[in-house]
């Protein structure tokens, strides 16, 4: 768990990224804040559209096109002492560079995508590595062998003179990891990391995350719409909706005080696997996702919510209600944290 | 009584050389001698990982790919259509009772037609068609199958760009349901869909089945979604199934290693339910070239000599549920509850 006393490695602090199209900007994401401690995991939760894994990718300055980081603050500070405001550095120089793929690592949905077909699984890794430390390429090979050790490939040597089309899908995910982590990152950013795989095979890799983060203590960002995971993976939880984080807490308080009418109806709209006894009838929400160009006014989950109060929650943005860790914005916050 | 039975079902494609002049390399077995029956009203599940042939098996079932060899019988009426052997017109005019929904809505409509226009399409294009339907009988049954799935008439006249994928997803169900079918199989339908929205269409699927009576072979890898629709459940494993039975047989007192460990892998929204996942060794083995006697003995924990040597029949471990695995009998399995309930032994 996270340790309080010390400053958490990144603070995001309203954070806001727009589309810039030729007359105007469409906000993406608005006023999102969270923050992450060492050796923590951060659920990011939300459907398709939300916004988080575009908040992913500015915390790397890797937004492309017309998407602008419109405002707000990421301040990232490493184990070493070295710290930043990345929303100042740009997203090219050195100093970006420096932090992109070594003090942060991502890893993506697709592990197919994420690899060059035509150079080596090996080379692909060390050269993450010569990049960004002075060590030669024997080095280099030496540290990306022992990832691959890491992450559970058998042969590792072997492996590093294997091309990507050659492994399968969870052994390319596990080389993904690898090559995220073989500079030591402060933040890993996983973005959907097992989406694509087999329910067995994401149980290996949800495995592995774990054994790595409690090995190398990282803070992790766990972006991912799969609850089941969320509980199994994460010490604190972010629910987005329409580009707002709409509510944060701690794991426990996420799944058994829900504050938000989102995360709730969220909740009551998955199968368990207990419901076969039971005959419980899952709650669908209702309507469906607002489209980014013409958002609701005011609250934006308010069409869809069971408990709006109408007009205020289509005339204005609800208050945040809560302190440090966990926080509702939701008019009814105040007393759902009550309760 | 059963509406669909499928028997020792195999379904084989060549895997050729590329070039001029191709050679056979050798047959992929993408089903192998399956088995089984859906009784009508009834939702079987059909499970397992990617590549374990759910979806080839879900097309052969109404000829959409054709079968190597079994048999598939349908009893949508008085007579028996054996599915498989079929001319080409008497398929056609089976194709009514048997329809499918598919896992992307945003690939399987017709972007250049308007939902009214799917929608008549099936009860124009048919061979049962003639004598035509007439305009007002047509209208009227589009419109109420429109209805019954979620949608207004007013959206009849756009184009399927004009609505979400949940809304797509209905098109597509209505689709399936205009020509008021006995059997719908559905490939994996909300796993393209966002977690609000599959909820809507697990519940539009099971209020449909009770008002329609409605029979489903319902294919998906989300096995809490199965478990919410499904009254049966087959696992498949690399062509075969391994396991078949009531879901609370299968989910609750599983009787084949694979079914445990996929029912252990199953990650719980409840942050306090215990982890214990039974992590399978290594990964799935090319189906080109499966293990030798049991498909699944290369993962297995309990895999002996026997094994390796001898293909384990499916065979009835208690009413209902049948199981192919050599040491069945001697096995004691943890179900998707017992892993609720801390007590147990740790996991390995």
């Amino acid at each position: 768990m996270h340790d309080m006393n010390r400053p958490p490695v990144i603070t995001v602090r309203d954070l806001s990224i727009s589309l810039e199209t030729d007359h105007s900007a469409i906000a993406i994401t608005e006023r999102v804040s969270f923050e992450i401690g060492r050796g923590e995991v951060l659920a990011l939760v939300g459907e398709s559209g939300s916004g988080k894994s575009v908040t992913a990718l500015a915390l790397m300055q890797l937004l492309s096109g017309r998407l602008k980081v419109a405002g707000g603050e990421i301040l990232f500070r490493s184990q070493d002492g070295y710290s930043a405001d990345i929303v100042g550095l740009g997203a090219r120089g050195k100093a970006i560079e420096a932090i992109r793929g070594a003090r942060m690592g991502m890893i993506f949905q697709e592990p197919m995508s994420s690899f060059s077909p035509v150079h080596t699984i090996g080379a692909q890794i060390a050269e993450v590595v010569t990049v960004h430390e002075a060590v030669g390429r024997r080095e280099a090979r030496r540290r990306a062998a022992e990832l691959l050790g890491k992450v559970g490939i058998p042969d590792p040597v072997g492996a590093l003179d294997r091309y990507p089309y050659e492994f399968s899908g969870g052994m390319r995910q596990r080389a993904m990891i690898a090559r995220a982590l073989v500079c030591g990152p402060d933040l890993l950013i996983a973005d959907e990391p097992t989406t694509a795989l087999d329910v067995t095979i994401q149980g290996q890799i949800l495995d592995l995350l774990r054994k790595l983060r409690d090995e190398l203590g990282m803070a992790i960002l766990f972006i991912t719409h799969d609850l089941g995971i969320v509980a199994q993976m994460a010490d604190r939880v972010a629910i987005m909706y329409a580009g707002s984080i709409v509510e944060t807490g701690n794991v426990r308080e996420i799944f058994h005080t829900p504050g938000h009418p989102y995360t709730r109806a969220l909740l009551d709209a998955v199968p368990r696997l207990g419901d076969i006894d039971e005959r419980r009838r899952i709650n669908p929400i209702a309507g469906s996702m607002p489209n980014v160009f013409e958002p609701p006014t005011g609250c934006r989950f308010h069409p869809r919510c069971p408990v709006a109060v109408l007009p205020r929650c289509s005339a204005e943005r609800p208050p945040t209600f809560g302190s440090g860790g966990r926080l509702i914005e939701c008019v009814h916050g105040e007393a759902e944290l009550a309760r | 009584m059963a509406l669909l039975t499928v028997d020792d079902l195999s379904v084989r494609f060549t895997k050729r050389s590329g070039g001029l002049f191709s050679r056979t390399l050798g047959t992929v077995s993408a089903v192998d001698g399956v088995s089984f029956s859906i009784a009508r009203g009834e939702t079987l599940g059909l499970v397992g990982e990617s590549g374990s042939g759910k979806t080839s098996l879900g097309l052969a079932v109404l000829r959409g790919i054709k079968p190597s060899s079994g048999r598939v019988v349908l009893h949508p009426g008085e007579t028996d259509l054996d599915i498989t052997a079929l001319g080409k017109r008497d398929l056609r005019r089976a194709r009514r009772h048997m329809q499918m929904i598919f896992q992307d809505p945003y690939s399987s409509l017709n972007p250049r037609m308007t939902v009214r226009e799917i929608l008549s399409e099936p009860l124009i294009a048919g061979p049962w068609s003639r004598p035509h339907l007439s305009r007002a009988d047509l209208e009227a049954t589009v419109a109420a199958t429109a209805i019954r799935c979620g949608l207004s008439v007013d959206q009849l006249r756009r184009f399927p760009h004009a609505f979400s994928g949940g809304q797509r997803q209905r098109i597509a169900i209505a689709r399936a349901l205009v020509l008021n079918p006995a059997l719908v199989v559905c490939d994996e339908p909300i796993s393209s869909l966002d977690v609000s929205i599959q909820a809507q269409i697990l519940n539009l699927l099971s209020d449909l089945q009770q008002s329609l009576g409605l029979t489903y072979l319902f294919i998906a890898h989300d096995l809490a979604a199965v478990a919410y629709i499904c009254n049966r459940v087959a696992v498949m494993y690399l062509g075969k199934i391994v396991e078949i039975g009531s879901t609370r047989q299968v989910y609750y007192t599983p009787r084949h290693p694979y079914t445990e460990a996929l029912m252990s892998a199953v990650p719980e929204p409840d942050p306090d339910a215990p982890r214990r996942p039974i992590l399978l060794e290594g990964e799935r083995p090319d189906p080109a070239t499966p293990p030798s006697g049991c498909r699944f003995r290369t993962r297995c924990r309990f895999a002996t000599n026997l094994c390796a040597t001898e293909l384990p029949p499916l065979r009835e471990v208690e009413p209902g549920h049948a199981v192919a695995c050599h040491h069945a009998d001697r096995l004691t399995l943890r179900g998707a509850l017992d892993l609720r309930n801390a007590a147990a032994e740790p996991a390995r």
